[in-house]
Parts: C-alpha cells; sequence; structure tokens
C-alpha cells in the first residue's frame, strides 16, 4: 500500500492545481496591501469589486459558452446594443436632447426588461443558427458582434444618450454602504451557479462541451441546449449593459468594446477550459477578480496603463497553460 | 528458463497515479517466439504495464529489461526503435487518410527533393500487407474499413517496424469469430517467424487457443505465470478474481408478454434491407452476425441515430416516429452504443457525472433543482453492484481501465430504467467476474418486464441470455431462431454467413 504520506502530498499538489489561480490572487492582494497600504481598505475593494462586475457578468454568461466548447464575441456589442436602447427609455424627462422627446418618465423596470429582453434575443439568434446551421460559434458570433454594434449606432445615429437619472439609482449604494452593482453581480453569480450546478440545462451543457456525440445519444437535446446557452450569454451582457448605464449615467453606441475580450479573458484564467467540458462559476469570478485586481493595484501604484495591457495579455497565457497541464493529462 | 534467454523481463515494476497504485512490484518474463497472455480484472494494471514498456509512460520505479538491455528513457519512439510495437486497446487511426499514410506517418520515405515519396511508399505498403496476408488496396481510406480491418492495418505497421515484441492489447474486443481467426493466422505466422506477442485479452477460449504462457496480475500485483495448457479455467479464474465465479450467468427464466416492439420492412440507405422483427415484454432478443452485418446500424437507425429509408416502427402496436435519439428516449428506449469513446463517455467529466446523465429526470427534488444527494447515492449504489473500480466517483473517467469505463457505460443505461433497452457488445472487455454480474442485471431488467435487444460478438454470451436470436449477414436478417438447449453455434454461423442450406443438406 501507498504511505499516508505519498498520498498527502500528492493530495497538496492536485489542490494546488486546482485552486492555483485563488493563490495568486492571494498573493497579488498581500504584495499589493504591502506595496500600498489604502489598496485594502473597504472603498478600495469595493471599487475593485465594481469594476469587476460589469465584465464578470459577461464572463458568468462567456462561462456557459465555453464550457459548451463554443465561444461568443458579440457580448461587448451586445451591451452597446441593448444599454442604447434601455438608456432611450430612461432619459430624465428635463433631459435636453431627448431621444423620444414626448416620452414621460417610465418606471425603472421598464428600460431594465428591455436590456434584457435585447441581450436574450441577439444571443438567441447566434445560439440559433449556431444550432441549426452548424456554423462555427466564433464566426456566428463574429457577425453578430458586427450586427448588434451597427444596430447600436444606427438607433443612436452615432450619438450617445445621457441623463439617465433614473437607472443611475443602480450605480448607487444601498444603506449609502454597498454599491448596488456588486449586489446584482452577486445575484447573477448564484443564479449562474445554480443554474449550472442544480439544474438539467446545466448537466446538458456540460455534456454537450464534454462530448456532443455521447450528449445527442443520451437524449441531450443538442440544438434547444446550444440556443439555450448563447440566449443565456446574450441575457448576462443586458444584465450588464443595466449595469454599465447605471453606473456612467450615458451610454454610447461605441461602449464596451473589447468587453468580450476581457470576460473571454476572466473566464479562461478561471480555469475554464476551451477544449470543453471544464469549468466553474466560482473560477469565472476569480478570474475576473484577477483582472479586477491588477488593473487597480497598477492605477494604484501608478503604473503606466500601456505595461497592465501587457501584463494582462501575459497573464491570459500563463493561465492557459496552467489550465491545459492541469486537464490534458490524458495519456 | 534463464535470464539471458528472456527477451523481456520485467522487475518490481511500480507505477502510481494520484490516488491509484496501478502497479505494485509486478513481474513479467517473455521468451523469443512466443505467446504470452497478460490476465487479470479490469483495472489490474495490465494496460498500464504494457504502456510502461511500450514507452507510453514511465514506471514509478523498477526495472524493464529488453534484449539484456535496461530500459531507461521511455518514449513511443525509442521503443519502436528498440523493436517494440504495441497494437492499442482503443485505436487512434487517422481516419480521413489511406492505408498507406497509416502506417508510415511520421516515417514517410522521402524522395531525393525531401518530398514524401507515394510511389515508395506504396510499394512498400504493399510489401508489408502482403507479409499478412492482407488483401487491400494501400491508397483505400481507413474510414472504409471496417473495424477488423483496422485492426489489421495495425498489425501491419507493427510489421512494418519489424518489432521483435508486439503487445496487443484486448485486439478482438471488436471482432467476431471468423475475424478473429484471421488475426489468430496472422499471430501465429508472427510467432512462427521468432516474435513474441504480449496478448491481453478477456475472452477465455482465447487464451487456450492462442497462447503459450499465462501471467496473471490482480490489483495491481503479480500473482503467478503458468503454462497456458497446464492451467484449468476455473484455476485461472480464482487466480484473477481470488474466488471461483461462473463464466457465464444464465438467463433466469421469466414470463414472456405481449409484443413490446415491432419493426416492419425497416430498411437503410446502405446498411441493410427489409429487416422485420418483433420484440416482447420481457424478452432478451439477442442479434448475432459478423462485424459489417449491419447489426448496430439496425438497432441504431431504430434509435434514431440513422435515418431509415423506409419502413415502420411500432411500439404496443402504434406506430411510432423516430428521427432523433430524443425521440427514442422519449418512447422509453435506451441505448448502449458500441463505440465507448466517440458516442460512450464523456472523457473529462467525473464517473458519477457519466453515470447519471441519462436519469438526470430522477434526481429533482422538490423545487425541480438537482439534488447532489440522491445523485450520490444512486451512483454510488451502480459502482458498488458492478465493481467499479474507481478511487471515487468524482475522477474522471478517462482515468479509468477501459473494461471500468465499459461497466459506467452499463450503469448509465441500466440506471434509466427503459421500457426497451438496446445493447450493442455490453460486456466487450469486461472481466468475467463482473460479466456474470451484468449478465444478472440485464436478467432482472428483463424479469421486470422490459424488453431487451443485445447485440453481442460473442456467441456464448447471446446463446446464453437470449429467449430468441436474430441472425443477420449482409444487412439481410437471415434467420430468427428460437434458443432451443439444441441450438448450436454452428447453425447461428452458418444464418451468419447465409449458407444455411448447405448446413442443413
Ligand atoms: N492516467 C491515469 N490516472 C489515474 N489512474 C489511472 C490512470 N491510468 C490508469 N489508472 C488506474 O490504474 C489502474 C489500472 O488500470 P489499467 O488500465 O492498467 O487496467 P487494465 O488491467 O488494463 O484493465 P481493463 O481490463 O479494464 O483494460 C486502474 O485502477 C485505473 O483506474
Ligand atoms: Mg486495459
Amino acid at each position: 500500500m501507498v504511505s499516508a504520506g505519498i498520498i498527502k502530498t500528492e493530495w497538496v499538489k492536485e489542490k494546488l492545481k486546482k485552486y492555483g489561480i485563488v493563490v495568486v490572487l492571494f498573493l497579488m492582494i498581500v504584495g499589493l496591501t504591502l506595496a500600498e497600504p489604502n489598496f485594502i481598505r473597504r472603498t478600495n475593494i469595493f471599487n475593485i469589486l465594481t469594476q469587476a462586475s460589469i465584465f464578470g457578468i459577461m464572463a458568468l454568461g462567456l462561462t456557459f459558452v465555453i464550457i459548451s466548447k463554443g465561444i461568443d464575441l458579440s457580448v461587448g456589442s451586445i451591451l452597446a446594443f441593448a444599454g442604447v436602447v434601455a438608456a432611450s427609455l430612461a432619459q430624465s424627462p428635463l433631459a435636453t436632447n431627448k431621444y423620444y422627446p414626448n416620452l414621460g418618465e417610465l418606471p425603472l423596470l421598464i428600460p431594465i426588461l428591455v436590456a434584457l429582453l435585447i441581450g436574450l434575443s441577439c444571443g438567441a439568434v447566434s445560439g440559433f443558427f449556431i444550432a441549426k446551421t452548424k456554423i462555427p460559434a466564433f464566426i456566428a458570433t463574429l457577425g453578430m458582434m458586427t450586427i448588434a454594434r451597427g444596430f447600436a449606432l444606427i438607433y443612436t445615429n452615432g450619438r450617445p444618450i445621457s441623463n439617465l437619472e433614473s437607472m443611475t439609482v443602480i450605480g448607487g449604494r444601498v444603506f449609502g454602504v454597498i454599491p448596488i452593482p456588486i449586489l446584482v453581480y452577486a445575484g447573477a453569480i448564484v443564479l449562474s451557479w445554480i443554474l449550472l450546478n442544480n439544474t438539467k440545462f446545466g448537466k446538458n451543457v456540460y455534456a454537450i462541451g464534454g462530448n456532443a456525440t455521447a450528449a445527442e445519444v443520451s437524449g441531450v437535446d443538442v440544438d434547444k441546449n446550444l440556443i439555450m446557452i448563447y440566449a443565456y450569454s446574450g441575457l448576462m451582457a443586458g444584465l450588464a449593459a443595466v449595469v454599465f448605464a447605471g453606473r456612467v449615467g450615458s451610454v454610447h453606441p461605441g461602449a464596451a468594446q473589447m468587453y468580450e475580450l476581457t470576460a473571454i479573458a476572466a473566464t479562461t484564467i478561471g480555469g475554464t477550459s476551451h477544449s470543453g467540458g471544464i469549468g466553474t462559476i466560482w473560477g469565472a469570478f476569480v478570474g475576473a477578480l484577477v483582472l479586477a485586481v491588477m488593473r487597480n493595484g497598477f492605477t494604484l501604484l501608478g503604473i503606466d496603463a500601456y505595461w497592465q495591457q501587457v501584463t494582462e495579455g501575459a497573464i491570459i497565457i500563463v493561465a492557459v497553460i496552467i489550465d491545459m497541464r492541469k486537464n490534458a493529462r490524458k495519456d | 528458463m534463464s535470464a539471458e534467454s528472456n527477451l523481456l523481463e520485467v522487475i518490481g515494476v511500480v507505477k502510481k497515479f494520484p490516488g491509484v497504485l496501478a502497479l505494485n512490484n509486478v513481474s513479467l518474463e517473455v521468451a523469443p517466439g512466443e505467446i504470452h497472455a497478460l490476465m487479470g480484472e479490469n483495472g489490474a494494471g495490465k494496460s498500464t504495464l504494457v504502456k510502461c514498456i511500450a514507452g507510453i509512460q514511465a514506471p514509478t520505479s523498477g526495472r524493464i529489461v529488453f534484449k539484456g538491455e535496461d530500459i531507461t528513457e521511455f518514449t513511443p519512439k525509442k521503443a519502436l526503435d528498440r523493436g517494440i510495437s504495441m497494437i492499442h486497446q482503443e485505436l487512434s487511426p487517422v481516419v480521413h487518410r489511406s492505408i498507406m499514410e497509416n502506417i508510415w506517418l511520421g516515417r514517410e520515405p522521402l524522395n531525393r527533393f525531401g518530398l514524401v515519396d507515394h510511389k515508395a511508399m506504396y510499394r512498400k505498403t504493399q510489401e508489408v500487407l502482403a507479409e499478412i496476408d492482407l488483401q487491400e488496396d494501400p491508397r483505400t481510406l481507413m474510414e472504409n474499413l471496417s473495424v477488423a480491418k483496422m485492426q489489421m492495418i495495425e498489425i501491419a505497421k507493427a510489421v512494418s517496424y519489424d518489432a521483435k515484441l508486439i503487445i496487443m492489447d484486448e485486439p478482438t474486443s471488436a471482432l467476431t469469430d471468423k475475424e478473429i481467426q484471421q488475426l489468430f493466422r496472422i499471430v501465429r505466422a508472427l510467432r512462427d517467424k521468432g516474435k513474441s506477442i504480449i496478448y491481453i485479452s478477456h475472452k477465455l477460449e482465447e487464451i487456450y487457443e492462442i497462447t503459450d504462457r499465462v501471467t496473471v496480475y490482480r490489483d495491481g500485483t503479480y500473482i503467478g505465470t503458468e503454462r497456458t495448457l497446464d492451467l484449468p479455467v476455473q484455476k485461472m479464474i480464482n487466480m484473477m478474481v481470488g474466488r471461483d465465479v461462473d463464466e457465464l450467468f444464465p438467463k433466469t427464466p421469466c414470463p414472456i408478454g405481449e409484443v413490446k416492439l415491432e419493426v416492419r420492412n425497416l430498411s437503410h440507405a446502405r446498411f441493410f434491407r427489409d429487416v422485420s422483427f418483433t420484440a416482447r415484454r420481457g424478452e432478451i432478443l439477442g442479434i448475432a452476425g459478423l462485424v459489417g452485418a449491419g447489426r448496430t446500424e439496425l438497432i441504431q437507425t431504430i434509435f434514431g441515430i440513422y435515418k431509415k429509408a423506409s419502413g415502420t416502427i411500432l411500439i404496443d402496436g402504434k406506430e411510432v416516429e423516430i428521427s432523433s435519439p430524443k425521440d427514442a428516449i422519449k418512447a422509453n428506449m435506451a441505448l448502449l452504443t458500441e463505440d465507448r469513446r466517440t458516442s460512450g463517455i464523456f472523457p473529462m467529466l467525473s464517473v458519477r457525472f457519466n453515470m447519471t446523465i441519462a436519469s438526470m429526470g430522477q434526481f429533482m427534488n422538490r423545487v425541480k433543482l438537482l439534488s447532489g444527494q440522491k445523485i450520490a447515492r444512486k451512483s454510488e449504489e451502480y459502482r458498488k453492484s458492478i465493481h467499479v473500480k474507481t478511487p471515487n466517483l468524482e475522477q474522471k473517467i478517462m482515468f479509468l481501465s477501459g473494461g471500468n469505463q465499459q461497466k459506467v457505460l452499463v450503469a448509465r443505461w441500466l440506471m434509466t430504467q427503459p421500457d426497451i433497452l438496446f445493447l450493442d457488445e455490453p460486456t466487450r472487455g469486461i472481466d468475467v467476474g463482473t460479466k456474470a454480474e451484468i449478465h444478472r442485471l440485464i436478467s432482472e431488467l428483463a424479469g421486470q418486464g422490459k424488453t431487451i435487444i443485445m447485440v453481442s460478438s460473442e456467441l456464448p454470451e447471446v446463446m446464453g441470455m437470449s429467449d430468441r436470436i436474430l441472425v443477420m449477414c449482409k444487412g439481410v436478417a437471415t434467420g430468427i431462431v428460437e434458443n432451443t438447449p439444441d441450438l448450436t453455434q454452428d447453425t447461428l454461423m452458418a444464418y451468419a454467413t447465409n449458407t444455411m442450406n448447405q448446413e442443413t443438406a
């Protein structure tokens, strides 16, 4: 029999591999705190989480997509499209350049629902084409990325929509303490976690990414589930649009460019595997935190924003290398 | 046998994986010109050992001595250069390419410009194929070959390396008797040329038919080596399992009810035509035939994987339209597919996930969410009953031995409790001990009034389990016979080769 000691070291190695990124995050936090004690203050922590919330919410949807062995490049554009339409329904009655000059003040719920609906629909359309025509997800969502951006520009004629009095509530705080974006993010995490772990849909996502043929034979309706996966990713982009509008107070049709890549990066850093079948919501959260902490830390330390980009890229590559070593050990 | 005269010696080899001690101080001696069987239950460590010998993985400790030389560097390339070649348990040909490209993959003959010399490749392939007596055009694409032929091509590849030692890990698991005989002819011819063969199989008849000596492992430990002829079956099984078991589980008779499934004149554009049969509640209908007879395609068409060209399917006397596996599952059918890797396992996912994915509906709690507890309880129950060897249910299925992966898939489908269960080679690669247990579970399902349709290339299994047997030959149902005690394998083979008339004449 193997001695307990060997099993123990193996266990440690295994856990390190599994939670390596958490260790990295922890070291980053310790390092930054030592370098700049202000880093660990509550306001700054809230800052980081608020910053993480927008691409973090998108990363949740992308986790489903990437586990199913797909990709979604359209979420940034969907954010912009859903954002401008929602914004046009949330302008304060006194705003000067109103999109709908005669529109009174609508209940806040309406622009929110509209944003979610637009996100969901755009995602469902991508999903439909991926499922029914079998075109690669990369192509379908690349198309959707351009189309949604186009619609955002057409809708606004290229101009930003501002004076979103009612929506800025979402950028505010509960009890004047906890920023609402963080709460929205937390809610989205819980929802995604339950969906992925405790519903048939979630299991199907893993099955499709793990082996689509076997999934089909096991009775998984692959087409339907693909549509649902991309619709969920779109929905999360719509939710991100709401948070975006709330925080910024205006939405530009060119907003959130490249956000999809940040979201993909967060998901990837968190250990979701692009070869499908592997990934967790928890990982997407940690991944988003790693990026947000890094950005925040660089700013605090006054490091050049351009170097920030270089480092971010390097981290993504290293994360994927670690991830591949962890998963691709099949002999 | 003295140490110098052995071609291969394995001395005290240990192999550890995280949480698993796959080999614990095992040994093995292979003489030149012998066919040496390596036997043991699923997960005993057979594949692990031969992978070490073939340089696919390195042992944790211990010595492997080949031609008197210690192997220190473990890579497949080095092993091939030394003269060790392996035919894998799971084939992995490059299916879209030709036979010759597959054989010379990675060492293509080049012309003087450094480009691939297709003419030389063609000629050399012809030579190799002739050596093992196989008539195929070297330019044929792999995907157009039957599994049996692919297996032969793998052997041709081994021969082309001029290997001294050829390792065969369950080479016959996808073959039927006729093809096995062809394989054996080649294997014997290789032995007569002085080559050594390590032969792994769970089919005891084969071990007795072709091997000279047997080494048995159990749970990663060495149990013993004997001359095959001196080793009675029960003793061999006892060495493997550590107790006595019956080789096959005889079907328990149970009352047979009304017709559940009826297939009328079902045809497929390519694979079979005009097949009709019925299957009743509580009945086990065996489907026999040679590889390529269209058995797998027949049940996959009924299940909606392939598109039928014509014909009707009735369940409980009512016509049903099944155009996808989803429809089939709605009609309460289930299918254990033949190809474990492409349509069976989710390699990166856990044993538990793989077992329960088709039965998720059973695990909902009151608020329609999946209950981890229920999933855990059920999978644990099945793990115990069919002896899945795994450190825990969270283990990724790709780290299980071949036979244990198969057990997980069997569990997946038994768990769904379908009305009609199609089993395609259900016990492929499963050890003798567990085979009987799976037969018992299948029998039990039939006893509950389920309808079972089982394709198997092993005639003893078909004849041991079935109430009736449908025999196919080249896409045609040549007969449906009652499985009476006087039914012989010869009669079945006559149907399978469509030579009944000669037989009875
Ligand atoms: N890469 C791996 N990681 C973890 N465990 C492994 C790995 N490969 C094999 N094992 C374990 O080692 C043990 C021996 O496996 P092996 O494949 O050698 O069995 P086997 O004798 O060939 O069985 P079978 O008859 O089912 O093919 C099994 O318990 C298996 O789960
Ligand atoms: Mg094996």
